[in-house]
């Protein structure tokens, strides 16, 4: 009795402390979510304070007179003459015009306003409208990437301004009477890589992701789902089966690099495959990210009530027939959402790439599972080491890019877990 | 089981046939090497691919030795048609060249680029020699005739000429073709301006005198050059180790030390003046040429007036351009693709 009741007293005075710890516990939790969201928070707030910018462009709004005469050209159907003819000549009068106190003397100057390309813009126009010789348009150039530059980001510590004390007289001029204009970028949407970085796109990493993705998609998930259902539903217990068990569970470990390594030997040295090409690249994924669904297909598997399979084999169905009919459909959800995430992964994925040559400088945008590409990731990390300083809020606007699309994959899962997952 | 069994031969059936695809013919001249020649290989290959009906060459930035590899591997169109460099070929990989049947080979030199060794404008200049560079960043420094590790913490310990500040430059790491050049054309060369280097033997040389010390003073920055000027900016003790295009880039803001009273000027770079310049080559792989289409008419449109020429647009983004003789004598290569012989390169 007497025992019993200074327990209780033990109880009674240990209860403040034990509360104490229970609450410094919970604060604990508290601080490493803080931590962690703040880390987060700041990597947001650092990409999208330097990359909003690189949703926008710089462009010239300008009267330009196509002069046959000052082009060197008086048919643009023909070939020849559209090689040998100058359209920087146009483009330049042009802007001289526009520039009250510039004259034929700063013509150097006034050039470096416009974009280097632009002259190739004017030449396509033309060929497309060969009626506009002669005549004067209204046509709308990118700007010079120094250009560029100064609207976006004078004044600030970042970045070096490279036109001279006259030139930004003249750019804030043009601004004011609206020849010079920021709009939304999309040239950065609908072209392919470039080492001017005002006409530098994602379109073609994206296209590159997408074809290496569905590589990777159409070969990992049948192949992952059909080793999962076997390990899991047919393959006898053995020394064997643990032994592929564990080399799987080690695979899902092993640096993504190596896999690089492994489609360098075999698929390009080996097998003859060509350099930088999706097929390549999506082969390589595949290896990586079949660990990742064979191991969640399993475990979709497991999850399914073994009173289902019981049920199934009472009323007669084969071994076949539970497995295809009954545990495949109610362990789908789980299946996806695993390949969903080892698709998301594959994604984000840079260093087996680098090995089978899709870190590359490559314009023009892929059309085919055999033609070179590169991919999100990848151009990320070509802007991001390149010396033009434009290119730093490209290589953050691609990675808003690239987030968007892994954070899409991520909810997809979520929600189709949500959506089709069944609880017993 | 039966399906199951199936459905698993159909998947293997379908990946083995697509791995034992044979070599394809191939549109696209494929460029690899150096990740100095990249800047200014890629502007020329996006010209090319603009002005002409060819398809834009796709380049690889593998560094040079990795290229040499890739190159030498041998004929056929899943090997690389050019290689960029920025140092010669090396006997041994033209060795390898010839073992594997990549025997005819044409060299072209296409200018120079220097390693700097720059600060913010705030901050103090340096005007260092070879010798001096050495005493502050080598691994180990002769003292009273023994090699020790780098005792000096200031610059001033180095030589009472330069400021009363410590240490610390940042620099590219092991991997960079950058800090390769930089130990072998800066460090090495201050080192045997040292008497004592003469007592060393070959080993000893190039374990101390091209070596780097790993005491904190020199800070490993990663490849991202434009992250090392970001820090300089910020802080006016710190020096930085980068190419010259990056000083070109950012002239308003950063000052470039001098080395052994030159300084790293376009000028200086191109007539070999200034002490860290090392020269950039790309090489043709003359089996190619017909097979690929274009590599012919990417050569003309590099070394063309227009690109390397003194107004040409490689020098806007930094390549110091050869000069007219050099240019006239690379064309003259261009039309007879003389073939790289091995006596070339001893």
């Amino acid at each position: 009795m007497t025992d019993q009741r200074s327990q209780a007293e033990i109880v009674r005075q240990s209860l403040k402390r034990r509360y104490r710890k229970e609450r410094r516990f919970r604060a604990y939790g508290v601080i490493a979510i803080a931590i962690a969201l703040g880390a987060l928070l700041t990597l947001f707030t650092d990409i999208i304070g330097k990359g909003y910018t690189g949703f926008m462009k710089t462009t010239i709004t300008m009267d330009v007179q196509l002069d046959g005469e000052m082009m060197y050209l008086d048919d643009p159907t023909d070939e020849r003459q559209i090689k040998m003819a100058d359209f920087v000549e146009p483009l330049v009068q042009s802007l001289i015009k526009e520039i009250p106190g510039a004259s034929e003397e700063n013509r150097k100057q006034v050039r470096e306003l416009i974009n280097p390309y632009a002259s190739v813009e004017l030449r396509d126009a033309l060929k497309a409208n060969p009626e506009w010789l002669g005549t004067t348009q209204t046509m709308t150039f990118l700007s010079h990437t120094d250009v560029d530059v100064y609207v976006k980001h004078a004044g600030d510590d970042a970045y070096s301004i490279k036109l001279n004390d006259q030139q930004k007289a003249w750019v804030e001029e043009l601004q004011e009477r609206g020849v010079i204009e920021t709009s939304f970028n999309d040239v950065f949407f609908s072209g392919g890589d470039s080492r001017d970085p005002s006409k530098a796109g994602i379109l073609g990493a994206i296209v590159g992701s997408l074809l290496t993705m569905f590589v990777t998609l159409i070969l990992s998930f049948p192949i992952g789902v059909a080793a999962a259902i076997y390990l899991e539903e047919f393959a006898p217990q053995n020394k064997f089966t643990d032994f592929i068990e564990v080399n799987i569970n080690n695979l899902a470990a092993v640096p993504s690099i190596i896999f690089g390594l492994l489609g360098l030997a075999v698929f390009i040295n080996l097998f003859g495959m060509p350099r930088s090409v999706p097929v390549v690249g999506g082969l390589v994924l595949t290896l990586m990210t079949l660990p990742t669904i064979i191991i969640s297909s399993r475990a979709a598997i497991k999850s399914v009530p073994p009173s289902i399979r019981e049920a199934a084999e009472g009323i007669g169905a084969s071994k076949m027939q539970v497995v295809l009919h009954h545990v495949l459909p109610l362990a789908m959800p789980g299946m996806l959402t695993g390949s969903i995430i080892g698709m998301a992964q594959a994604l984000g994925e840079t260093a087996p790439l680098l090995l089978i040559g899709m870190v590359a400088f490559i314009v023009d945008v892929p059309d085919g599972f055999f033609d070179s590409a590169t991919v999100l990731p990848v151009q990320v990390f070509l802007w991001a080491g390149s010396p033009e300083l434009a290119f730093i809020e490209r290589a953050s606007a691609a990675i808003m890019v690239l987030l968007t699309f892994l954070i899409s994959m991520n909810a997809l899962a979520i929600w189709m877990r949500k959506r089709l997952e069944r609880r017993w | 089981m039966k399906l199951n069994k199936a459905l698993a031969t159909v998947a293997l059936a379908g990946s083995v046939a697509a791995m034992s695809t044979p070599a394809m013919a191939r549109d696209t001249i494929s460029i690899v090497g150096s990740s100095t020649v990249y800047p200014f290989a890629t502007v020329v290959a996006e010209r090319f691919g603009t002005k002409t009906d060819f398809s834009t060459p796709k380049l690889e930035s593998t560094g040079s030795g990795g290229g040499m590899k890739l190159f030498c591997q041998g004929i056929g169109t899943q090997h690389p048609d050019i290689t960029n460099a920025s140092r010669r070929m090396k006997t041994s990989e033209f060795e390898l060249c010839q073992s594997n049947g990549v025997t005819d080979i044409t060299e072209f030199r296409i200018g120079s680029d220097g390693i700097v060794i720059a600060s913010s404008k705030n901050a103090e200049n340096l005007e260092l020699t070879l010798e001096q560079l050495f005493l502050a960043l080598g691994s180990k420094v002769p003292v009273n005739g023994e090699w020790v590790a780098n005792p000096n913490e200031k610059w001033s310990d180095v030589d009472s000429s330069l400021p009363n500040k410590p240490i610390r430059v940042m620099g590219p790491p092991p991997t960079s073709g950058t800090r390769d050049s930089f130990n072998e054309l800066a460090l090495a060369a201050g080192c045997d301006e040292l008497p004592e280097a003469a007592d060393l033997s070959k080993d000893e040389h190039s374990s101390i005198c091209e070596s780097v010390r790993e005491d904190g003073a020199f800070i490993e920055a990663g490849e991202n050059d434009n992250l090392i000027v970001q820090k300089l900016i910020g802080d006016t003790d710190m020096y930085g180790v980068f190419g010259y295009s990056f000083l070109e880039e950012n002239a308003d803001r950063l000052q470039a030390a001098t080395l052994n009273g030159m300084v790293p000027t376009a000028e200086a770079i191109a007539a070999d003046e200034y002490p860290v310049a090392r020269s950039l080559f790309f090489y043709v792989k003359k089996a190619h040429i017909g097979v690929v289409p274009g590599i012919k008419e990417y050569v003309d449109e590099f070394i063309s007036n227009a690109a390397m020429g003194p107004n040409g647009y490689l020098k806007d983004v930094g390549l110091i351009v050869p000069p007219r003789e050099a240019l006239m004598d690379l064309m003259d290569k261009a039309e007879g693709m003389r073939n790289l012989t091995l006596d070339e390169l001893k």
